[in-house]
C-alpha cells in the first residue's frame, strides 16, 4: 500500500501537469473574483473566505477524473484489483496521494490567496486550519466520485454533478469556520464538524468507493 | 404462507401491477380531481393571506412525496444491493423521475407564492436550499443511470450513489440550519399535533397529499412494467442475434 502511493506520488511529480495545474488553477480563481466582483476590499474581505473554499473545492475537483482513468485505462487498477491488498486500502492510499499533490499545496498557498483577497489577519489561523482539516473530506469523497465514474466515456461532466452535491456539507462548515472568525464569533464549533464529516469520509467513502471498483472491474 | 418476495418475479410483479393499477390511478385521479377542485373553489381564503394559501394544496404533498420518493429509492436499493431482485433496481430508476419532478413542483410552488407572501421567488433558506440539493442528487442519479450501459452495472452504482447521497443530504440538511435561518414557517403537518390546521384546509390537503401518493404509486408501477418489457425486449433482440 506504501508502495501503490510512492508509485502516485512520483507519478504526480514526474509525469507534470497533474500536480502544478491545481495550484495554478487556484490562483488563477482567486485572481479572477476580484476582476468580477471590483477591487472593494470591504467586500473582498468578506468574501475570502467563501472564494477560497470553492477555488479549493473547484481545484480539487479538477484532477479528480486522473485519479482511476489512467489506470483503468491502462489494466494497472486490474492488477491492482487482483493484488493481495485490500481494495479499500488501495482507495484510502490513493485519495492520500490526492490529497498530497493537490489538497496539502492548496492550504500552504492559501494564506498568500488570503492576503490578496484582503482576508484579515486574525481569520488565517482559521483559513489555514478549516482547509487542512476539510481537504482530505473534499480527497475522499472525489475518489468515491471518480470510481463510480471510472468507466464512462465523458466521465468528467458527471463526476462533478455527483461528487459537487456531495461536497456540502464541507463547503458549509469549512467556509463558515472562517467567517466566523472574520467576524469574531464562534469558529470553532463549524471546524469541528468540519473535522467530523472528514473523519466520518475517511472511514465509510472507502468501502463504497472499492465496491464501486468492484463493479467497474467486473 | 406467501412471501412478499415473490413480486420480485418480474412475471409475477407484471400481472399484480396490471391487476392493481387500474384502481390506482382511478384513486389518483379522483383524489385530485375532488381535492384540488375542494380546496381552490370550495374553501375560504386566509385572513392573512388571502388565496395565495390555495397553492398549499400543491406545494406540501409534492414536497412530502419528493422526499418520500427518494426514500422509497434508498429501500429498493438497499434491496436490490442485498437480495439482488432486478425488480427492485428498476423500481429505482422509475421512481427517480417522477421524484425529480415532484421536486420541480414544489420548488416552483414555493416560489409562486413566496413571489407575493416574502417579496421574493427565492430566499437562501435552509429548507428551499436542502430542496435544491435534493434536485442536484436526484439529477446526478438519473444522469448515472443513463451514462453506464451495462444494466446491472448500472444499478450497482446508481444505488451505491443512493446510499452515499442519502447520509450527505441528511448530513446537508442539519449543516444548512448551521448555515442560515430560516424563512420558511416551520413543519405544516406533523403526526403528534392535535390539529394541524384548520378543519376547512385540513380535509381536502389530506385528500390531495393521498392524490399524490396514489398518483406516485401509479407512476412508479407504470414505469417500472416499462423498464421489465424494456429490458425483455432488449434481451430477446440480443437472443435473436445470437441465433
Amino acid at each position: 500500500m506504501i508502495a501503490i502511493l510512492n508509485r502516485d506520488l512520483a507519478l504526480a511529480f514526474r509525469a507534470g501537469g497533474g500536480f502544478g495545474l491545481g495550484l495554478a488553477f487556484f490562483l488563477i480563481f482567486a485572481t479572477l473574483v476580484p476582476l468580477g466582483i471590483g477591487p472593494d476590499t470591504g467586500q473582498l474581505s468578506g468574501i475570502a473566505a467563501g472564494t477560497l473554499w470553492l477555488g479549493a473545492l473547484l481545484a480539487c475537483l479538477l484532477s479528480l477524473d486522473r485519479l482511476f482513468q489512467l489506470d483503468w485505462e491502462d489494466g494497472t487498477l486490474d492488477l491492482i484489483a487482483t493484488a493481495p491488498v485490500p481494495l479499500e486500502g488501495v482507495v484510502l492510499m490513493k485519495a492520500l496521494a490526492h490529497w498530497l499533490t493537490t489538497g496539502l499545496p492548496l492550504v500552504l498557498l492559501a494564506p498568500v490567496l488570503g492576503i490578496l483577497l484582503n482576508l484579515p489577519g486574525a481569520a488565517m489561523p482559521w483559513l489555514l486550519a478549516s482547509l487542512a482539516i476539510g481537504t482530505p473530506a473534499l480527497s475522499a469523497i472525489g475518489a468515491f466520485g471518480a470510481a463510480l465514474t471510472v468507466g464512462l466515456k465523458r466521465g468528467g461532466l458527471l463526476l462533478s454533478l455527483l461528487v459537487l452535491p456531495l461536497y456540502v456539507p464541507t463547503l458549509i462548515f469549512g467556509a463558515l469556520a472562517v467567517t466566523r472568525a472574520v467576524t469574531g464569533q464562534d469558529a470553532l464549533s463549524p471546524l469541528l464538524y468540519t473535522a467530523g464529516i472528514t473523519l466520518g469520509a475517511l472511514a465509510l467513502l472507502p468501502f463504497a468507493a472499492a465496491a464501486a471498483l468492484r463493479v467497474n472491474l467486473r | 404462507m406467501a412471501s412478499i418476495w415473490e413480486y420480485a418475479n418480474p412475471r409475477k410483479f407484471i400481472t399484480t401491477a396490471e391487476a392493481v393499477l387500474p384502481y390506482v390511478t382511478v384513486l389518483a385521479a379522483l383524489c385530485l380531481v375532488t381535492g384540488l377542485i375542494w380546496g381552490f373553489f370550495f374553501t375560504p381564503d386566509d385572513f392573512r393571506q388571502g388565496s395565495t394559501v390555495k397553492i398549499i394544496y400543491l406545494h406540501v404533498p409534492a414536497a412530502l412525496m419528493a422526499i418520500n420518493a427518494w426514500l422509497m429509492m434508498l429501500v429498493c436499493s438497499l434491496i436490490w444491493v442485498i437480495r439482488r431482485h432486478h425488480v427492485s433496481a428498476l423500481a429505482a430508476k422509475a421512481a427517480a423521475p417522477v421524484g425529480l419532478a415532484f421536486t420541480v413542483i414544489a420548488l416552483f410552488t414555493g416560489a409562486v407564492w413566496g413571489q407575493p407572501m416574502w417579496g421574493t421567488w427565492w430566499e437562501w433558506d435552509p429548507r428551499l436550499t436542502a430542496f435544491l440539493i435534493l434536485f442536484l442528487f436526484y439529477l446526478g442519479y438519473v444522469a448515472l443511470w443513463e451514462a453506464v450501459d451495462n444494466p446491472d452495472s448500472a444499478a450497482d452504482l446508481t444505488a451505491v450513489l443512493c446510499l452515499v447521497g442519502s447520509v450527505f443530504a441528511v448530513i446537508s440538511r442539519y449543516a444548512l440550519v448551521f448555515w442560515n435561518q430560516g424563512l420558511h414557517q416551520g413543519a405544516t403537518l406533523s403526526l403528534d399535533a392535535e390539529q394541524n390546521i384548520a378543519n376547512v384546509f385540513w380535509y381536502p390537503l389530506v385528500t390531495v397529499i393521498g392524490g399524490f401518493v396514489f398518483l406516485f404509486i401509479a407512476l412508479v408501477l407504470y414505469r417500472t412494467r416499462t423498464e421489465i418489457h424494456l429490458r425483455r425486449l432488449k434481451a430477446l433482440i440480443a437472443q435473436e442475434r445470437m441465433a
